[in-house]
């Protein structure tokens, strides 16, 4: 056991550190993201990022990444949270297409789309969930009819980040019409700018959109597309998902640090006295550190083992719960004028972060899904369903 | 950076585990099994080791309820004792307990000496039950005190108590999980239900993240970093409440057998709660916290 960095990591982290300091603009420094302007910052941005090394990291050097040990990664994340640097913009890509390409794609779809997410390039998203299909993802609809040399895409999808944007969308389809839940689906990825792909924004409770809707008519989709085989698509989604919980823990927990950095001015600030809220205050500083160690405890294993440990969705779960609570103490710290929610407000930072945490509990896996397979995976439980 | 236990350490665990799955162990057994003198230094007759190898000891003794003074010797007074008397704890020929802080004495009965501020005394005094049976309390008889090289350390004493509690809580977790892949209720095991899974999956998200703040306390103590206060602090409050947490919400999965004096879950109930109630309830350790961070 040895929490302190090795010499090795301590460079890293000084370097990452001083890299931030002379490259990090200062309009970007604590930017919450979402709003139309951090598009083009967040590109440039994500390509000086990329430039310096720091995208896909742990990704293999063949594709254009690091090459470097997931420790490194995780210094990343922290010293990015501590500087209040806005990640990558391409989230999603580096988060999930690219584990997934490189897991089932085939030598040329790696060199096709691999480097290019890294370098920001190209932008991706992710076409899972539908109208019909939440929680429950095997009840895809969209089809994905077999034609010469391409498939025809129907359909729709929703709660797509990102798509406004993006140049490639990864795409769960039902190619066989006749199939029911977990089979035949078919993985592919879909050029955005293709005809016949509509993207429409979803304004959320917060004001902004984030989020968007993804019409499909009869949008041609060349069969070199497709990841894995016809009719495996449940697996290979199951790799994205996988990857989604697993990498996020230091993104997540990355964000929670600055949120408690920001609590504890704020408490600070406002020379707090009530024993209930410096008590709660003392809480969520507790438990930032009690996931922070989690995630290392994850590391280690999975640095040790190469197979990431179970502790992804608790860690998921506990981030988005512990995240609605410290935004709502903040404005209960800011007390009266928690209201207030002009431009320039303290209170309407907090307010934001606030009605944004809402969505935490049901992003990247609703916290029922999150119990269930803490339930049944981790602990063994008998399936609910 | 590199947090997880050594194959030694790992190896501790396992012989623990399963001869604590036994009949329990006299104290002399402890002392033949090396687990008194951990941390006493080889010329004195102990391992050499140190901290984490206790907190790994601490946290199956907690696991499997154990009834003699570990908690109080090894976890209170076996640092702040001369040489020759740790070699003598670590031979299992003496045993102790500490007065820290204006709190009461643990195991008073079971332990003939105790180490406080103002240096040793005789284990002589007034005999407090307890919640928990196993572990009474004591209030010191007045009297003249031997002086003693080491100072009580509440940080060791808060971090010996959190790696006690994610014991408490992992047996509770435990206990509940068999318990709902077995109890069968309306034809089928309660585990399929979610009001019972989603509760058992809370337990284990709040067990994973004590055991992470014990094992940061245990290591801030063992290596005197300056966290130590702080981490052991952290660790205390919010382990002792999982373990507190995790028996009621165990209780309530095992229905009306768990509300028995027959089965075994009030017994570590009533440890989680002297354990949340040692030294302070976790209020009191976040205001600690509070203070350095706001003040």
């Amino acid at each position: 056991m040895e929490l302190r960095d090795t010499p090795d990591e301590a460079a890293f982290r000084a370097e990452v550190r001083a890299w931030l300091e002379a490259n990090l603009p200062a309009e970007l420094r604590g930017h919450r993201g979402g709003a139309g302007r951090f598009e083009e910052l967040g590109r440039d941005w994500s390509r000086r990022v990329y430039e310096a090394g720091y995208a896909g990291l742990t990704w293999p050097r063949e594709y254009g990444g690091g090459g470097a040990p997931y420790s490194h990664q995780a210094i990343l994340f922290e010293e990015f949270a501590r500087a209040e640097a806005p990640s990558h913009i391409g989230v999603i890509g580096i988060g999930m297409a690219g584990p997934t390409i490189m897991v089932h794609g085939s030598e040329e779809q790696k060199r096709r789309y691999l480097a290019k997410i890294l370098s920001a390039q190209e932008i991706w998203c992710q076409g899972f969930s539908e109208p019909g299909a939440g929680s429950d993802l095997s009840a895809v609809r969209t089809s994905a009819e077999r034609r010469d040399g391409h498939y025809l895409v129907n359909g729709q999808k929703v709660w797509s980040s990102f798509a406004h944007i993006a140049d490639w969308c990864l795409l769960l389809t039902r190619s066989d019409p006749a199939s029911e839940r977990h089979a035949g689906l078919t993985y592919m990825v879909v050029d955005m700018h293709s005809s016949g792909v509509d993207v429409r924004p979803l304004r959320q409770i917060t004001g902004e959109a984030e989020f968007n809707e993804i019409f499909f008519t009869d949008v041609e989709v060349p069969v070199e597309n497709r990841l894995g085989e016809e009719g495996d698509g449940w697996a290979v989604a199951m790799t994205t998902l996988l990857h989604e919980r697993g990498t996020l823990g230091f993104a997540l927990t990355g964000t929670l640090d600055v949120a408690v950095r920001k609590l504890l001015a704020l408490a600070k600030e406002r020379r707090l006295e009530d024993t209930r809220l410096r008590d709660k205050v003392a809480e969520e500083w507790i438990e930032l550190q009690a996931l922070k160690l989690t995630n290392y405890r994850s590391l280690t294993k999975l640095v040790e083992t190469g197979i990431p440990g179970p502790e992804g969705s608790g860690s998921k779960l506990h981030w988005s719960e512990q995240n609605q609570r410290l935004t709502k103490l903040a404005l209960e710290i800011l007390g009266g004028e928690a209201a207030a929610n002009g431009d320039g407000e303290e209170a309407a930072y907090w307010r934001h972060q606030q009605l944004r945490s809402r969505g935490n509990t049901i992003e990247a896996g609703t916290s029922e899904v999150l119990r269930n397979i803490i339930a049944e995976r981790v602990l063994g439980l008998p399936r609910s369903r | 950076m590199r947090f997880a236990f050594t194959p030694e350490q790992d190896e501790l665990r396992r012989q623990a585990r399963s001869l604590l799955a036994g009949p329990e162990p006299s104290w002399q057994e402890l002392a033949e099994l090396g687990w008194l003198g951990v941390s006493v230094p080889e010329e004195h007759g102990g391992a050499g080791l140190g901290f984490v190898e206790e907190a790994v000891l601490l946290e199956e003794l907690g696991r499997s309820l154990y009834s003699g003074p570990y908690f109080a010797t090894v976890g209170l007074a076996l640092p702040v004792l001369p040489p020759e008397q740790q070699a003598r704890v670590a031979a299992g020929e003496v045993r102790w307990s500490a007065a820290l802080d204006g709190w009461l004495v643990p195991n008073l009965d079971a332990v003939e000496r105790v180490a406080t501020e103002d240096g040793a005394a005789p284990a002589e005094g007034e005999l407090v039950e307890s919640v928990d049976e196993s572990r009474p309390l004591g209030r010191l008889a007045p009297g003249p005190r031997e002086p003693l090289p080491g100072k009580l350390d509440c940080a060791r004493a808060y971090a010996a108590l959190a790696a006690e509690a994610v014991g408490v809580a992992q047996k509770a977790l435990d206990l509940s999980v068999d318990y709902a892949k077995t109890r069968q209720q309306f034809g089928r095991p309660i585990g399929v239900y979610q009001a019972v899974s989603h509760r058992i999956a809370d337990m284990y998200v709040e067990t994973e993240l004590a055991r992470s703040l014990a094992y940061w306390a245990a290591w801030c103590v063992a290596e005197g970093d300056q966290q130590a206060p702080v981490a052991a602090a952290a660790a205390k409050s919010y382990a002792s409440e999982a373990a507190v947490a995790a028996c009621e919400r165990a209780i309530q999965v095992h229905g009306g057998i768990g509300f028995t004096w027959e089965h075994e879950l009030h017994r570590y109930y009533k440890r989680a709660q002297w354990i949340e109630s040692f030294g302070g309830y976790p209020a009191v350790q976040r205001a600690e916290i509070a203070r350095a961070l706001l003040d």
